[in-house]
């Protein structure tokens, strides 16, 4: 069984009297083990089809269904769909200030196991993790204790959100434009998190402008999306060549 | 209560039966006030002529003020000669026989606090709760329980006595300790202080009073006993601490569960009076009945409360959280007389539906050398309104005084208001006043981010909230930190779809 499964996907933003139609008949198949990069220009749905599969309030499915393996995602809450297994690391990681990033982690991993009838992970145990996965990617395990996200650097919170992938270890991680902003050396930790990460069992779908993450991270399938669709997709060299000609020679 | 503690309280009466002026039977005034139920009252509790004069005096007062309307808040006008101002305690036949019979809503709050159902049973108000329950009613470690706060309270009692502490109901005192009250009641808060101060000192039904000696460090958290024995303590209770020289005391008052309560109006009147070098922490916890969505019903909570720092050295620390009652307008007070003594004021209101909230400080420094330190923080949800007002004074003797003030608002939706309402009169030029404001929401965005972890709206609200109290909530008794936070979060169901 495919692990996502996207089909004549048709979504809208706004609220009910301006409705804004946005993703227009757009279908993705992923399977286990396997990386799918899209890429596209401003405004062609991105970042829309993030949030519609992860279910943020604003956008309305008007047609056209989404499976997390066979789970049927539009009955399920924004974090239903987070306890079955679906992962977005965010293009802006908000601040939460007065809530320490430990505390945060914990609860987020102690509502996982919850929801899946899983024993709570020991408070000394997960401290020692946690450290270490910091440490990883190269976060001072003193962050551990500063507000989700406060004071955070743009790539600081972005290494953040790779820590929480790494920790939470999803069937499905979505990746909004993580590489944006990001330096080459912030690049290549964020890229090197996502390839540990990487498995068989579990699958990426990274959102990207840019041709440059795709070095570190080596997409199975390269998709173009254009106004609501998925208009072309083939294998890495696509992006390549999107890196060389522009969009403009497929819309 | 249990059955022995309403045989003392009915023996302790009968003593004073001399006293009596009237002979009506009932143990329940109908509506009205005026001088005849001010007397009956006082002649109810045997008390001496002093009292009697005293209570007179202040409804003499009382009758020439004018309500309040200064406060952001907005109520129909209360006819006070609708309540009735006098009702003996409670017979055993009026309260519910079981739990069976207890609003499975407010049930549901207890559990949702980790109450243990012994404790839900009394905050309940059932008939004979000190008494074992059958087996079936709960788990063992309910029954245990329940015979470990029995027995707690009986070593309460040994220990305090031990060391000397007074701590016992005000009507009481009245007759063992009378020099004591005598002297201190109205000392801090006098009669004529305000609209339902004045009410308060004609009509106060009961209340504690405390005495810690000269260099005792009072041996227990005074709110341990409290929860175990205060219930329906009634509308207009009077609370008297009295902390001798160099000695210490932590009292909490009321309770994280909602209390069962039929009164409308309370209109309470707190007093604290610490001499040289003395200490007293005083924890509110406040969960009163807000009334329901649509503001419909919930207590009037109208409460005078204030401290004075008489000695050298000494400290006055408040702390509340309040999240019940559908108005709360109180504002819990340092009067700074003492050089080098210390007022604090610890913070956290919480509104949702359709509560609204006055309250928040005064520090009047008048020692030298004095300091105060002021932390508010209000959170507002659904529709209310919550509003901090503060005066910090000072005066042209208090040398080098010193304030810091921070006053943050955190609104949860889009249709409730933070109002902040900062007063500041100095009148020393050493003085150092400093005072700082935020204002935040709780936004959908943090709210998604939350959510896309596998946390749920509402307990990421309440995470983001208790987040927000952090800083008041490690002035509360331990025990009552953990309860405190929980009960937000009981306190916000419903304020986020």
């Amino acid at each position: 069984m495919s692990l996502l499964q996207v089909t004549n996907l048709h979504a809208t933003v706004g609220a009910q009297d301006e409705q804004k139609a946005i993703l227009k008949g757009l279908n993705l198949t992923v399977n286990p083990g396997e990386v799918h990069a899209i890429m596209g220009p401003n405004g062609s749905g991105k970042s829309t089809l993030a949030n519609v599969l992860s279910g943020r309030p604003g956008y309305t499915v008007t047609e056209g269904s989404m499976h997390l393996a066979d789970a049927d995602l539009a009955e399920l809450e924004p974090h239903e769909r987070a306890q079955i297994g679906l992962f977005l690391a965010f293009q802006y990681p908000v601040e939460i200030p007065g809530v320490s990033n430990m505390e945060f982690l914990k609860a987020s991993v102690d509502s996982l196991a919850r929801a899946r009838g899983e024993d709570q992970t020991n408070t000394a145990t997960f401290i020692k993790h946690i450290r270490q996965l910091a440490t990883s990617v190269d976060l001072d395990p003193q962050f551990l204790k500063r507000g989700v996200n406060e004071g955070f650097s743009g790539g600081e919170k972005k290494r953040n959100e790779i820590m929480q992938l790494l920790l939470l270890e999803p069937k499905l991680a979505i990746l909004d434009e993580t590489d944006s902003g990001l330096d080459i050396d912030a690049l290549q930790v964020v890229a090197e998190g996502v390839n540990r990460y990487k498995s068989e069992n579990n699958g990426v779908v990274l959102i990207t402008h840019y041709q440059r993450l795709l070095d570190y991270i080596v997409p199975d399938f390269v998709h173009v999306l254009a106004d609501g669709k998925i208009i072309q997709s083939g294998d890495k060299s696509l992006a390549l060549e999107l890196e060389d000609k522009g969009y403009a020679w497929l819309t | 209560m249990s059955q022995t503690s309403v045989d003392d309280l009915v023996e302790a009466r009968s003593e004073y039966s001399a006293g009596f002026v009237t002979d009506i039977e009932s143990d329940t005034l109908p509506p009205g006030l005026d001088e005849h139920t001010v007397r009956f009252i006082s002649a109810r509790k045997g008390e001496p002529q002093w009292l009697t004069d005293w209570r007179l005096k202040a409804f003499a007062h009382w009758k020439t003020m004018p309500e309040p309307t200064w406060a952001h808040v907005h109520y129909p006008p209360i006819d006070f000669q609708e309540i009735s101002y006098y009702s003996a305690p409670k017979s055993q036949a009026d309260g519910p026989q079981s739990l069976d019979e207890v609003d499975p809503e407010l049930l549901r709050t207890y559990e949702k606090l980790g109450i243990p159902l012994h404790e839900q049973a009394v905050l309940a108000g059932v008939v004979n709760a000190n008494m074992p329950p059958a087996p079936s009613m709960g788990s063992n470690v309910a029954v245990d329980v329940v015979f470990d706060s029995v027995s707690i309270a009986t070593t309460f009692k040994e220990k305090l006595a031990e060391a000397g502490v007074i701590f016992c109901p005000i009507s009481e005192a009245v007759h063992s300790h009378p020099e004591l009250i005598q002297k201190y009641l109205g000392s801090v808060i006098p009669q004529k202080d305000n609209f339902y101060a004045a009410l308060n000192s004609a009509v106060f039904s009961d209340g504690s009073f405390v005495y810690i000696p000269k260099g005792v460090r009072c041996p227990m958290e005074l709110s341990t006993y409290f929860r175990i024995n205060e219930r329906n303590t009634g509308q207009f209770e009077r609370t008297l601490i009295i902390a001798d020289a160099g000695s210490h005391v932590s009292y909490l008052e009321g309770c994280t569960a909602p209390m069962r309560d039929e009164n409308q109006l309370h209109a309470a009147v707190v007093e604290l009076v610490a001499l040289e070098d003395a200490e007293i922490k005083y924890s509110t916890v406040q969960n009163w009945y807000p009334g329901d969505e649509n503001g419909k019903g919930g207590i009037y909570n109208f409460v005078t409360k204030r401290g004075l720092c008489g000695g050298a050295r000494s400290k006055i620390s408040w702390t509340q959280v309040e999240t019940g009652s559908a108005i709360t307008w109180k504002y819990p007070s340092v009067v700074l007389r003492g050089d080098d003594s210390v007022g604090e004021f610890y913070s956290v209101a919480l509104t949702n539906n359709r509560q609204q909230a006055d309250t928040g400080t005064k520090m009047i420094h008048m020692g030298k050398n004095t300091k105060s330190t002021i932390v508010s923080k209000g959170i507002s949800a659904g529709r209310s309104e919550n509003c901090y007002r503060g005066l910090v004074r000072i005066s042209p003797t208090a040398e080098n005084a010193r304030n810091f003030t921070q006053c943050d608002s955190l609104l949860i939706g889009g249709e409730c208001g933070a109002h902040t309402f900062p007063y500041i009169e100095n009148k020393n030029n050493s003085a150092i006043i400093e005072h700082e404001a935020s204002t935040s929401k709780v936004s959908d965005d943090q709210l998604f981010a939350c959510q896309q972890r596998g946390i749920d709206s509402e307990k990421a609200v309440g995470m983001i909230v208790n987040g927000f109290c952090k800083e008041v909530f490690r002035e509360l008794p331990m025990e009552f930190a953990v309860e405190a936070g929980k009960l937000l979060e009981v306190s916000l169901e419903g304020a986020v779809g």
